[in-house]
C-alpha cells in the first residue's frame, strides 16, 4: 500500500467517524425527547389509571368518574372512519398503481391526494363542519367519523399505491400471461403479494386518526354522558383531554393524563403490530 | 398423425424432416413484416419467419437485439404498456393476433409464457397451478387434484412437490420455482409456450433439468425460446433465428445455423468473434 493511498484511506476513516458521530447524536436527541414525553406521560398517567376508567362516565368537576363514554365514543368514531376510509383508500391506491399509472387523471388524483395528505387536520374538520354539521344543525359522531376518514384516506391511498408499485412487473405479467383478466390479477396476485404492507398502511392511518383532536372539536364535539347515538354529539378521548387538561380541577387533569396514556399506548401497540406482525408477508 | 407418441427420445433427421414438411404446410405462428416501437425507438424491423408446430424455435443474438421484444409480441404482452406498439402481422391459427379486436385473455390462455426470473405467485404450490386452471375451467376437487399432479409431473416437479402442495410456492429453490412456473404454464393446456431466457437465473443442474423438459414438452407444444446461451439453443432447438439490432439476420434449421451459417454475421456471433 502506497503512502498516498494510506492518507486517502485515513481521511475516509475520519469522515466516516464524524458522520457516524453526527447521526448517532441526532438520533440521541430524538430519542431523548421521545423518552421524555413517554416518561412524563407515565408519571402523570399511571397514577390515574384505575379500573373505574372503563366503568364510569366522565364526571362533573369535583366528583369521581371514568372515561367509559369517551373510550366507547373514540372506538366507535375511529372504527367508523376506518370502515369508510379503508375501501376508498385501497381502491384509489389500486387505481393509481394498476390502472391509471401515469395518465393525466392519475397524476391529478395523486397531486390532490398529496395535498390532502398534508392538509392541516383542523381545515378538514372545518370543512365537515361547514358542509355537514351546519347542514344537519347539530354535532354528531358521524361528522367526527367523516372528518377522520378524510384524514385517513390519503394515508391509505399512498401506502397502497406505494406497496403495489413494489410488486415486480414480472409477477403481474406472469398472471396476465395465463390469460387472467386485470381485476383477477390484482385481487389474487398483486394485492395478495403486498397485503402485509397494505394492512400496515391501514393500521398506521388508524394510529394517526385516533389522536386527532382538532377535527373532532368541530364535528363530534363532546358529551358528558353515555351516548351510543352516532347522530348526536359524542364523547371521545382527544376532546376530553383537550377540555380536562385545560381545566382548573385536579381530578379532571388526572383523567386527562389517563386518557393521554391510553391513546399513546393504543397508538404504540398499533405501530408495533404494523411493524412486526404484518411485515412478514410483504414483497420479497 | 401420431407424432407425439411415436417420437423417440433422440430426434432423428427423419423426424425433423417429417416435422419440417408438416410445418411448411401449416406453421403454428407466422410473423410477417413485424415492426415494433418503444415510443420512438424501433426495436424490431421487418421481422418475418414462421414458427413450426411442435418445434422448438430459438431466438438468439446479443443483448438488445430485440429477441425478448419479439417473444413479447407473440402473446401481446407488450399491450400492457401504453407506449409500446407493433405493426405488421402475426398469424396464429390463421388469425392475425395484432388485430385490435383480438381477445387478449383468450389469446394468452392459448400462448403460455415463462419468464427469466421465476415468478411464483404468493400462494401455495397447489394454488399456483389451480389459479390458471380456474380461469377457464370449472373442475371438481378431484379433477383439479389430478390436473395439478399432471402439470407438476409434466414439469418434472411432482416428486419434489407432492408432499408440500400446501406450502408457499415462494419457499421453493430457484430451479424448483422455475419448474413450478413451467407447470403453471402447462396446466392450462396452451398450444404455444414462450420461454424468455428460462434458465439464465438457474444453476447448471436446474438448467439441465429444464432443457430436458423442453425436449419432452415439444411433443405436445410449440415452443419459442429466447436464450443468451448458444449451446442451449444448439441443444434444445430445431430452428434458430439469429437477430441483431432488431432484424432477423438469419433463420433456419438449428444444425445449419450452427454448422453452416449462410451469413458472415451469424458465423461471427456463434463463434464468439462478434464485436
Amino acid at each position: 500500500m502506497s503512502g498516498r493511498a494510506t492518507g486517502i484511506y485515513r481521511r475516509r476513516l475520519w469522515i466516516n467517524r464524524i458522520n457516524l458521530a453526527m447521526s448517532m447524536g441526532t438520533m440521541a436527541i430524538g430519542m431523548l425527547f421521545l423518552l421524555w414525553i413517554l416518561a412524563v406521560l407515565f408519571r402523570n398517567g399511571a397514577s390515574a389509571l384505575s379500573p373505574t376508567l372503563f366503568t364510569q362516565m366522565t364526571p362533573p368537576p369535583g366528583s369521581a368518574g371514568g372515561l367509559m363514554n369517551a373510550i366507547y365514543g373514540s372506538v366507535l368514531i375511529v372504527a367508523t372512519a376506518t370502515l369508510i376510509s379503508t375501501p376508498i383508500g385501497i381502491l384509489a391506491g389500486i387505481y393509481l398503481a394498476e390502472y391509471g399509472r401515469n395518465s393525466p387523471l392519475a397524476e391529478a388524483t395523486r397531486f390532490i391526494n398529496d395535498i390532502l395528505l398534508s392538509a392541516p387536520s383542523i381545515i378538514l374538520g372545518l370543512f365537515v363542519y361547514t358542509v355537514y354539521v351546519l347542514y344537519v344543525g347539530h354535532f354528531s359522531g358521524w361528522a367526527g367519523s367523516m372528518a377522520l376518514a378524510l384524514i385517513a384516506i390519503p394515508v391509505v391511498v399512498r401506502t397502497t399505491e406505494n406497496m403495489l408499485r413494489l410488486v415486480p412487473s414480472s409477477l403481474r405479467e406472469a398472471a396476465v400471461a395465463l390469460g387472467a383478466p386485470m381485476w383477477r390479477v390484482i385481487l389474487m396476485v398483486t394485492l395478495k403479494a403486498v397485503r402485509g404492507g397494505v394492512i400496515t398502511g391501514v393500521l398506521l392511518a388508524v394510529a394517526r386518526i385516533s389522536g386527532e383532536t382538532a377535527p373532532l372539536l368541530f364535528t363530534a364535539l363532546n358529551n358528558q354522558f353515555w351516548s351510543a347515538d352516532m347522530n348526536g354529539p359524542m364523547a371521545n378521548l382527544p376532546v376530553v383531554i383537550f377540555q380536562f387538561a385545560m381545566s382548573p380541577f385536579e381530578d379532571w387533569k388526572a383523567l386527562a393524563w389517563a386518557a393521554a396514556l391510553l391513546i399513546t399506548m393504543t397508538v404504540l401497540i398499533l405501530n408495533i403490530l404494523a411493524r412486526t406482525v404484518f411485515r412478514q408477508s410483504s414483497v420479497r | 398423425m401420431n407424432l407425439q407418441i411415436s417420437m423417440p427420445p433422440v430426434d432423428t433427421a427423419a423426424d425433423r424432416a417429417t416435422r419440417k414438411a408438416q410445418a411448411d404446410a401449416a406453421p403454428k405462428m407466422s410473423i410477417r413484416n413485424l415492426d415494433f416501437h418503444y415510443g420512438s425507438f424501433q426495436a424490431l424491423k421487418h421481422v418475418s419467419f414462421d414458427i413450426a408446430e411442435r418445434d422448438v424455435t430459438a431466438f438468439i443474438g446479443p443483448s438488445g437485439c430485440g429477441k425478448s421484444t419479439l417473444l413479447r409480441t407473440l402473446n401481446r404482452m407488450y399491450s400492457l404498456y401504453p407506449n409500446q406498439r407493433a405493426a405488421g402481422e402475426i398469424l396464429f391459427n390463421r388469425q392475425n393476433i395484432l388485430d385490435p379486436k383480438t381477445d387478449l385473455n383468450l389469446l394468452r390462455a392459448k400462448i403460455g409464457m415463462v419468464f427469466q426470473k421465476p415468478t411464483p405467485f404468493p400462494m401455495s404450490i397447489y394454488d399456483n397451478i389451480a389459479f390458471g386452471v380456474r380461469l377457464y375451467e370449472r373442475l371438481s376437487q378431484r379433477d383439479m387434484d389430478e390436473r395439478v399432479e399432471w402439470a407438476l409431473t409434466k414439469a418434472a416437479m411432482w416428486d419434489e412437490a407432492k408432499d408440500k402442495l400446501k406450502q408457499s410456492g415462494m419457499a421453493l429453490s430457484g430451479g424448483q420455482q422455475q419448474r413450478l412456473c413451467i407447470a403453471r404454464a402447462v396446466s392450462v393446456k396452451p398450444e404455444v409456450l414462450l420461454l424468455d431466457e428460462p434458465t439464465s437465473a438457474l444453476d447448471p443442474i436446474s438448467t439441465a433439468k429444464i432443457e430436458e423438459l423442453i425436449s419432452e414438452l415439444k411433443a405436445d407444444y410449440t415452443i419459442a425460446i429466447v436464450t443468451h446461451n448458444m449451446q442451449q439453443a444448439a441443444r434444445v432447438s430445431d430452428r434458430t433465428a439469429y437477430m441483431y439490432l432488431g432484424e432477423v439476420i438469419e433463420f433456419g434449421e438449428t444444425d445449419q445455423i450452427f454448422l453452416r451459417p449462410a451469413r458472415k454475421e451469424t458465423e461471427d456471433y456463434i463463434t464468439g468473434r462478434f464485436g
